[in-house]
């Protein structure tokens, strides 16, 4: 789960990351008493969930609280790849004399967090990374021992000659560590950290994504969910236990396992249809889940046909079975719906869909061939 | 024969009470497994299904019943301290199912994990299967057969279809192992490939990838220069959007990384036959074979 920045700022202050003062707000009004407090000029940040905020016009300078005003006016209600912006982050402007990036990732291949540097900052990371991986320094981190002090301070002498510095730096970097393992994060990034004119280091940015495995486990850290930031449909889901991602086609998908749809998607485009959506129904099923997302599937136009993929494992096909037969009374379903389920209880499946005058398929390949037929027919 | 479980494997079930545990435990036990303990904290001294003996530590009961091998379905919460304990209790082979396991758990116990010289396989895995002689998970056993090429798989259900096609057209399998979707696992694809390459019972390994990380690639490498036998993989979520995660914590294309196309053309770069569809898997398999034999 992605975090807003000031979300992210406020994990940070609570890690005691040296920033400065900020305010988050939803109306010009308050972003204009919120420069008048700060004093001198701020700049106004979009918060939204994506990258190029800057370039895409929602990050600006003023000078004063009625320009501050005025930008907000602009920036509050733009829409960024897709994304509306409701809320703005008001930050002193500050004066920076070096841009730095301080970032933390879960590393798959040494399978452990690994925290990294480069005194180049400010700029897309992974930029740097494709064309001049060695202006970056990496540090894998045993979570045994966690960040040791001399290893923040060769870190920190990566990026600065000062020793004030680069002792302000390391100890950044330990509370970065902390963020992220206190808080069950995949990601904590710093881009920039900058010196001021001041001669202080300070995070100027904040992102972090967290774990969504840490979110039972942390109800505090749930409710920073943004659910306006995300597709209802993908909302309504998550809370039925579904997991569930539209996407640009026209079949709609209902399968058990992630994996297994994936594939099924896949396959659609091989048979020459295109997914609607990925959807993974899970491994318990029960009928009311089926319901849930043939409802969701069906308020999509865009579906032309509906495919069902159930491999019965813990999956009972009879559970899902009912499902569709529930479903099916509950709301009319417009367009035609192909079924595959074989596994667990699938004579049974089969009786309750032959009853409601339905019939399944028995491979996975003939029935995605039908469905992507149907489309075709439609269409 | 088969790698990591066979009839002689002596299988503890960590949660053995709970709604998942007890469920498996008797399919596993229908199976034909040797389950031989069970551990519930408070319900030691009870008895599973008439049978097999609980107990409230797994120390107690490796102790008292020489199990070499654990199974976990406990809760996501409890999780990555029920591998600990199965860890320290001195047992070679930890199996966990349970997904949901926050990515910071396993980041601290995997080098206890490791310097306790256990092996283990998950989590968020539907564990494994050595047909004919011992199940250890949850991969229905009726879906398999008896024979000699070794399948691994990131997926669980996409293993069933794979594995129902070759049963179908009477290809047996010495044994499948799901190695979970999760970023961050005990057991990957190098580490089955080795076990299947030095196995005298494998004849060719099917390995079942999808998007996400770098461990197809490093694997598809690894094939290239120590794997003698025939390899052919299948590579998930072709269609799948960047930086959504796909289900699996582990299935998201980062960035330009780790997209099915990159790590299909390194299975191809390296001789491993690639399936377009899953239904490939039997005349690929029988393809290859038939290369090795002539």
């Amino acid at each position: 789960m992605n975090l807003h920045e000031y979300q992210a700022r406020e994990l940070f202050r609570q890690a005691g990351i040296r920033m400065p003062d900020g305010e988050v707000a939803t109306k010009p009004s308050e972003v204009e008493a919120i420069a008048t407090r700060l004093g001198g000029g701020v700049v106004i940040k979009a918060q939204v969930h994506t990258g190029g905020r800057g370039k895409a016009g929602g990050v600006k300078l003023a000078t004063d609280p009625r320009e501050a005003a005025e930008h907000a006016e602009t920036i509050l209600g733009m829409v960024i790849k897709d994304l509306v912006v409701s809320k703005v982050l008001v930050v002193p402007a500050v004066e920076i004399s070096s841009e730095a990036y301080v970032g933390m990732i879960l590393d798959r291949e040494s399978q452990r967090p690994v925290l990294m540097v480069s005194a180049s900052g400010g700029v897309d990371i992974e930029e740097v990374a494709a064309s001049s991986p060695e202006k970056i320094r990496r540090l894998a981190i045993d979570p045994r021992f966690g960040l040791l002090p001399h290893q923040a301070m060769e870190l920190g002498f990566a990026l600065y000659d000062d020793l004030r510095h680069v002792r302000a730096a390391a100890k950044i970097m330990t509370q970065l560590y902390d963020v992220f393992m206190d808080n069950g994060a995949t990601l904590t990034e710093i881009n920039p950290l900058v010196t001021s004119s001041e001669g202080e280091v300070l995070a100027l940015d904040a992102k972090v994504t967290l774990d969504d495995n840490i979110l039972e486990r942390r109800p505090d850290l749930a409710l920073l969910r943004d659910e306006t930031a995300e597709a209802t449909s993908e909302v309504e889901a998550r809370h039925a236990g579904l997991t569930f991602i539209k996407l640009d086609g026209n079949v709609g998908c209902v399968v058990n396992g992630a994996g297994l749809a994936m594939a099924t998607m896949d396959l659609v485009k091989y048979y020459g249809g295109e997914p609607a959506n990925f959807l993974d129904i899970g491994g318990s099923s029960n009928p009311e889940k089926v319901v849930t997302a043939l409802r969701i599937i069906t308020r999509d136009p865009s579906v032309k046909a509906i495919l069902f993929n159930i491999f019965g494992g813990i999956t009972r096909t009879d559970d899902v079975a009912n499902g569709i037969v529930t479903a099916l009374q509950q709301f009319k379903v417009e367009v035609p719906i192909v079924i595959r389920l074989t596994g667990t209880n699938e004579e049974e499946a089969i009786r309750i869909l032959s009853e409601a005058g339905m019939t399944a398929l028995n491979g996975m390949d003939e029935a995605v061939e039908q469905v992507v037929a149907r489309v075709k027919e439609a269409a | 024969m088969s790698i990591l479980i066979d009839s002689q494997t002596r299988l503890l079930v960590q949660g053995i009470t709970g709604r998942d545990g007890s469920f498996h435990t008797q399919q596993m036990l229908e199976y034909g497994t040797q389950v031989c303990a069970g551990v519930t904290p408070g319900k030691g001294g009870q008895l599973f299904a008439n049978s097999v003996p609980i107990f409230n530590t797994v120390a107690d009961a490796v102790h008292q019943t020489s199990a070499n091998a654990a199974v976990i379905y406990v809760p996501p919460a409890f999780a990555a301290g029920a591998i600990a304990e199965a860890a320290d209790a001195g047992l070679g082979l930890i199996v966990c199912i349970t997904e949901g396991i926050p990515t910071v758990d396993l980041l601290r116990i995997l080098p206890f994990v490791r310097e306790k010289g256990a092996r283990l396989v998950g989590p968020n895995c539907p564990g494994l299967i050595s047909p004919g002689s011992a199940k250890v998970g949850i991969i229905p056993g009726n879906i398999c057969l008896p024979g000699r090429v070794g399948v691994v798989s990131r997926s669980g259900t996409l293993t069933y279809e794979v594995v129902n096609h070759l049963t179908r057209e009477g290809v047996g399998q010495s044994t499948c192992v799901g190695i979970g979707g999760d970023p961050i696992i005990g057991t990957n694809f190098i580490d089955c490939l080795a076990a299947f390459e030095s196995d005298p019972d494998t004849d060719a390994i099917v390995m079942i990838g999808e998007i996400g990380g770098t461990d197809e690639q490093q694997a598809a490498e690894f094939v290239a220069g120590n794997v003698k036998k025939p390899v052919i993989g299948f590579i998930a979520g072709q269609t799948a959007p960047k930086g959504r995660r796909m289900g699996h914590a582990g299935a998201i294309i980062s960035g330009s990384s780790g997209t099915a196309s990159e790590k299909m053309a390194a299975f191809e770069a390296n001789g491993i036959s690639v399936m377009e569809r899953p239904v490939d898997v039997v005349h690929l398999v029988r393809e290859r074979l038939g290369q090795v034999s002539v």
